[in-house]
């Protein structure tokens, strides 16, 4: 499960980055890359926090 | 065996320096061994905090400070090497060596009063960068509302009654977020990190075909002919190399040459871990400038004006750049005003710290309704480095060079008392004349004052503030030792010493 998680996340990095590069080369509109910037954000900010290890040093060090 | 177990000072009991030490309590006691963490802590972490919402102001502000393509990519390489090579070579080896908190360093060199005023100055500082990330998030929140962002560059002082509004609403909800602490919040934008240094990187990509490049060998025509073209807009002075390397190093010198950052690396194997730094400098203060100095030129170049963080970012990014500006102007103030209300509980008259913590984030609110306040904030961030630095110098002078010159390390902490008198000397004089240099030139009510009186090997040294943090720190670190050396040579204390009762 989790590795189907860090999929997902991983698919949501993609779909923020590489859109922007299709627009440079003009590939596709801007319109299109706002679009699956946002479907990316939604992926990345629906998944990530179930599998990223998020402790601070001082949350360690109470612990 | 050394102890590092503080002892009580003579006239101890005094309310205040007790709740302080309650505060930092738990972080007492050096790191342990086995708590120590390898570099991919350190990487993970310089890269998610470097990262944030300054970047979106401070990229676009040297743009409108005129800085030309070759300026600002040799000044931000060289300042950011040297800010790296600063965490690396006084930051992480002092820490590793004694592997305390900043606060309870401070305490044992400089004693709780001057620690006390450290805590409260380091509040007041807090809420200010606070107040400009609110500003952050508010230019994003009120483009959906159809409200204008305040034009500071235009001649807007104030913004309007609803941008207020949203300021207000935005703050009050970081300031009951910060009531509440700010632990899930540090864990949000840490989930935020990499997605945010992403949405950076792409919203300025996309735009880069608007400013006429078709390849990335493009680049640095656009950059050096569309971007940083070397003029500065409207009434911004100009910016040089000097500038950038000089703000790019020392941006973050509290943490570094003020030692802020000895409380994170207290953490680390070995002080080669300060080199982790990079990570964060390179990614956040080398690519995210860029990145919104970018947006900046697009957006100023396709006829908008007023180039806001909201503004830059729905433009390159859409709805996720807008949402980005938000959650790293939020992510970025809630930890701020946390620490903030933290700082100033104990200062005050056993206040709740929800009290606290809500009478900051009232200043917190109405420093986020000056539009001055980010327009300047390279300006706040120097003098936030000018007035920290000393104290990261005596640190450096009290723990490396004391022993070698037979001077007695902790010496105030040792000798049981409350205040180090050669510390506030040597703090407060060097703060006070590098802010002279920098004001007689700069500041007009300054110059009115004291231009006449100045001897003339005063007045031809003209400095920009970031300049001044270098001198000032080698000089604070002079004054330190001069009259530690005098204070240790004094009868009374050369008696306690030969007697054994400070070793």
């Amino acid at each position: 499960m989790k590795k189907v998680l860090i999929v997902i996340s991983f698919i949501g990095l993609v779909l923020t980055i590489v859109p922007s590069i299709l627009v440079f080369k003009q590939v596709i509109a801007i319109e299109t890359h706002f679009h699956l910037m946002v479907a990316g954000m939604f992926l990345w900010f629906g998944t990530s926090p179930f599998w990223m290890k998020t402790k601070s040093l001082d949350d360690e060090e109470k612990a | 065996m050394q102890t590092n177990q503080p002892l009580a000072p003579q006239g101890a009991g005094s309310t205040l320096i007790d709740r302080l030490d309650a505060l930092y309590e738990y972080d007492r006691e050096p790191v342990s061994e086995k708590k120590l963490h390898g570099w991919k802590t350190f990487i993970a972490m310089f890269a998610g905090e470097h990262v944030a919402g300054t970047e979106f102001v401070l990229g676009p502000l040297m743009v409108m400070h005129g800085v030309s393509a070759k300026d600002f990519f040799l000044g931000l390489l060289v300042g950011n090497i040297l800010a790296v090579l600063s965490w690396a070579f006084i930051t992480a080896p002092i820490a590793v060596k004694t592997r305390l908190t900043i606060y309870w360093q401070l305490k044992k060199i400089v004693g709780p009063y001057l620690t006390i005023t450290y805590s409260v100055f380091y509040a007041f500082i807090l809420c200010l960068l606070s107040g400009a990330m609110v500003t952050v998030a508010v230019t994003s929140i009120s483009i959906p509302f159809g409200i204008p962002n305040p034009n500071y560059v235009a001649g807007d002082v104030l913004p309007t009654i609803p941008w207020v509004l949203i300021a207000v609403v935005v703050g009050t909800v970081i300031a009951a977020l910060a009531v509440l602490g700010f632990e899930k919040i540090a864990t949000f934008s840490k989930i935020c990190a990499p997605w945010m240094i992403l949405v950076f990187f792409a919203a300025a990509l996309a735009v880069l075909g608007k400013l006429g490049a078709t390849n990335f060998s493009d680049f640095w025509d656009v950059a050096s002919n569309k971007i940083f073209t070397g003029v500065p807009i409207g009434d911004n002075s100009k910016y040089t190399f000097w500038h950038v390397a000089g703000f790019a190093w020392l941006c973050n010198a509290p943490q570094h040459l003020g030692m802020s950052d000895v409380t994170i690396f207290r953490y680390a194997k070995s002080w080669k871990q300060g080199f982790a730094s990079a990570v964060g400098m390179f990614i956040g203060h080398f690519g995210a400038w860029i990145a919104s100095g970018i947006l900046c030129a697009a957006f100023l170049a396709d006829g908008f004006v007023n180039p806001q963080p909201g503004n830059i970012a729905l433009y390159g990014a859409g709805i996720a750049g807008a949402v980005c500006v938000v959650i790293a102007g939020w992510t970025t103030a809630n930890p701020g005003l946390y620490r903030a209300g933290l700082a100033i509980q104990v200062a005050t008259p056993n206040w709740k710290r929800w009290k606290v913590t809500f009478a900051a984030g009232v200043f917190m609110i109405i420093t986020a309704c000056i539009p001055a306040i980010n327009a300047n904030l390279d300006r706040i961030v120097a003098y936030n480095a000018l007035f920290f630095v000393p104290l990261g110098a005596f640190v450096l002078v009290d723990v490396w060079l004391f022993p070698k010159l037979g001077l007695i390390s902790s010496f105030t902490e040792k000798s049981r008392k409350l205040f180090s008198w050669p510390a506030a000397v040597a703090w407060f004089g060097s703060f006070f004349i590098c802010f002279v240099i920098y004001g007689k030139d700069h500041l007009p009510w300054m110059e009115r004052m004291i231009g006449d009186y100045l001897p003339r090997w005063v007045d031809v040294i003209q400095m920009d503030l970031t300049y001044l943090i270098a001198p000032e720190y080698i000089l604070a670190s002079l004054m330190y030792l001069g009259f530690s050396y005098i204070q240790q040579k004094q009868k009374k204390n050369v008696q306690l010493i030969q007697e054994g009762g400070l070793l």
